[in-house]
């Protein structure tokens, strides 16, 4: 699949930093970020956070049946990563031993490629996760 | 409805038709007493290439120029037509409608449907970073053993026993019966879940004809089925920001509204149709609608419970895992199901005295939930 540039470049800060946001009137923090805080509503007051970049494996699974742009990292494990202030994610998991993927195991964020559509096409950066 | 299945045979049009066709009859009528048409659909554009699934409706049933829209909420596409249906004569706007489902799957190849199908999900925060729809509901799998115990074979159970119901009915996609053992040497897809606890890639359409019920019971004392309750929930598309990944909380309002409109107890239901779009699904649902405590589905579905005429039957279909699941025909085949139930029609697969029946409809990991129950109109 193709993807537009504008696509991926709008959303670097998220994917590449990590940007999330919170809402000042009641304190919650989102990933991704959300221009609505559903708590609050019209009350809610929004604006952009830094999310933590370590976390915790809720849970996981080894993907075997890979979708396009992905097949030749399969199999690969991808996660929900509950992160130090309860946001949680889904993030692959790379670079870890797999006896090291467990609920509950300590990860912390490394920037990677995502994939890339085509030798011509544009190539994704974004978070993944590896244990610690 | 037409047999689920891979028909390469038949186009899009051509199911529709055929399903369309022999709801009209069963209902007997002539197809000039309709005034308005829902039509459930996920993906036709990318499966086929076409929009505008309303009006194609109408122009090939030879329905023009009654209205014809189509409904969308993935693969509770067919759920959510019908209860539009059912809310266009609540609302007092119409006395017949028809409603139908209809997905055409097996024109592209498997590769183009999961990118079909990923649409379900959240694609810039969940598909982008490499999950498939096998892997999200594997997610919560791992989290449902983690937190209750649930087994491999506990989930297997579901599609033994869904595979075992589709034997009866002869529009199932699969006629073949399958063991355990069968399930656990199936190869894995997104660990825990293996190639038999997934549903497959389907064809097929299925729809019904809902009437004013004062005017149904009197024109159709025999066969026609009462709507006694229609609800319908929303979360969020990512699976990552819910609260719970062991329960669905937009299937756990449903039922809460449904039970109060019907004024019914999850013990009142005879049969459910419920979303085992993958078989921790089924385990979920049947937990999430009350008929099992959280945490004790997967030993239910292991002890037999949910078998035909246990303490409920659950997908005497043989479920989307072995009924198939054409997407945006699933929620309509549902309902068609319970009324072959509560009917007595369901020949080989009949649950006793059935008198109340569920459907539970589930759009992507659960960011939809549409629900119905029913009940014989002919029962007091």
């Amino acid at each position: 699949m193709r993807h537009a540039l504008p696509l991926i470049w709008r959303k670097s800060l998220e994917r590449y930093r990590l940007i999330g946001c919170s809402c000042e009137n009641c304190g919650t923090d989102y990933f991704p970020p959300r221009k609505v805080c559903p708590k609050c509503r019209r009350k809610g007051k929004i604006a952009p956070k830094q999310m933590p970049t370590e976390g915790k494996v809720y849970s996981y699974s080894l993907v075997h049946a890979a979708p396009s742009g992905f097949e030749f990292e399969a199999p690969y494990h991808v996660a929900i990563v509950e992160l130090a202030n309860g946001v949680r994610l889904l993030t692959q998991i790379v670079d870890s031993d797999a006896a090291k993927v467990k609920i509950g195991a300590p990860v912390k964020m490394v920037f990677r490629k995502i994939f890339e559509d085509d030798c011509e096409g544009v190539i994704a950066y974004g978070y993944k996760f590896k244990a610690v | 409805m037409t047999k689920f299945g891979e028909h390469w045979e038949a186009s899009f049009r051509e199911m529709v038709v055929e399903a369309g066709a022999k709801a009209i009859a069963d209902a007997g009528i002539e197809g000039r007493e309709l005034q308005a048409v829902y039509g459930g659909s996920m993906a036709s554009g990318r499966l086929i290439s076409q929009e505008h699934i309303g009006a194609l409706i109408a122009d090939q049933m030879g329905l023009a120029p009654i209205p014809s829209t189509r409904c969308e909420a993935a693969c509770a596409s067919g759920g959510v037509a019908f209860r539009e249906g059912y809310l266009s004569i609540a609302s007092g706007a119409y006395d017949v409608v028809a409603v139908g489902g209809v997905e055409k799957m097996t024109d592209v190849s498997a590769e183009d449907v999961a990118i079909a199908l990923g649409g379900a999900g959240d694609q810039e925060w969940e598909l982008f970073n490499g999950a498939t729809f096998p892997a999200i509901y594997a997610l919560m799998a791992r989290r449902h053993m983690k937190e209750y115990g649930t087994t491999e074979e506990q989930m297997a159970a579901c599609a033994v026993k869904n595979h075992a119901n589709a034997m009866h009915n002869p529009y199932a996609q699969y006629h073949k019966a399958i063991t355990i053992e069968d399930v656990m040497k199936s190869g894995y897809i997104s660990e825990p879940l293996k190639l038999l606890d997934c549903s497959p890639i389907t064809d097929g359409a299925a729809a019904v004809i809902l009437c004013a019920t004062e005017k149904a019971k009197k024109l159709y004392p025999e066969k026609a089925v009462e709507v006694l309750a229609s609800s319908q929930a929303s979360d969020t598309l990512a699976l990552a920001s819910r609260q719970s990944m062991t329960a669905m909380n937009a299937t756990a309002v449903a039922a809460q509204q449904a039970f109060a409109q019907a004024k019914l107890a999850p013990k009142d239901i005879q049969l459910a149709e419920v979303h085992d779009c993958f078989t921790i699904a089924e385990i979920m649902a049947i937990e999430d609608l009350g008929f099992f405590k959280k945490g004790a589905g997967g030993k239910a579905a292991a002890d037999g419970e949910t078998a035909l005429n246990a303490k409920i039957s659950v997908n005497t279909s043989g479920g989307l895992k072995a009924c198939g699941h054409p997407v945006g025909a699933t929620g309509v085949k549902q309902v068609v199901e319970a009324c072959w139930q509560l009917r007595g029609e369901a020949k080989g697969r009949q649950v006793d005295d059935a008198e109340h029946a569920l459907t539970q409809n589930v759009g992507g990991s659960g960011a939809t939930c549409v629900m119905h129950i029913f009940k014989r109109a002919d029962r007091k």
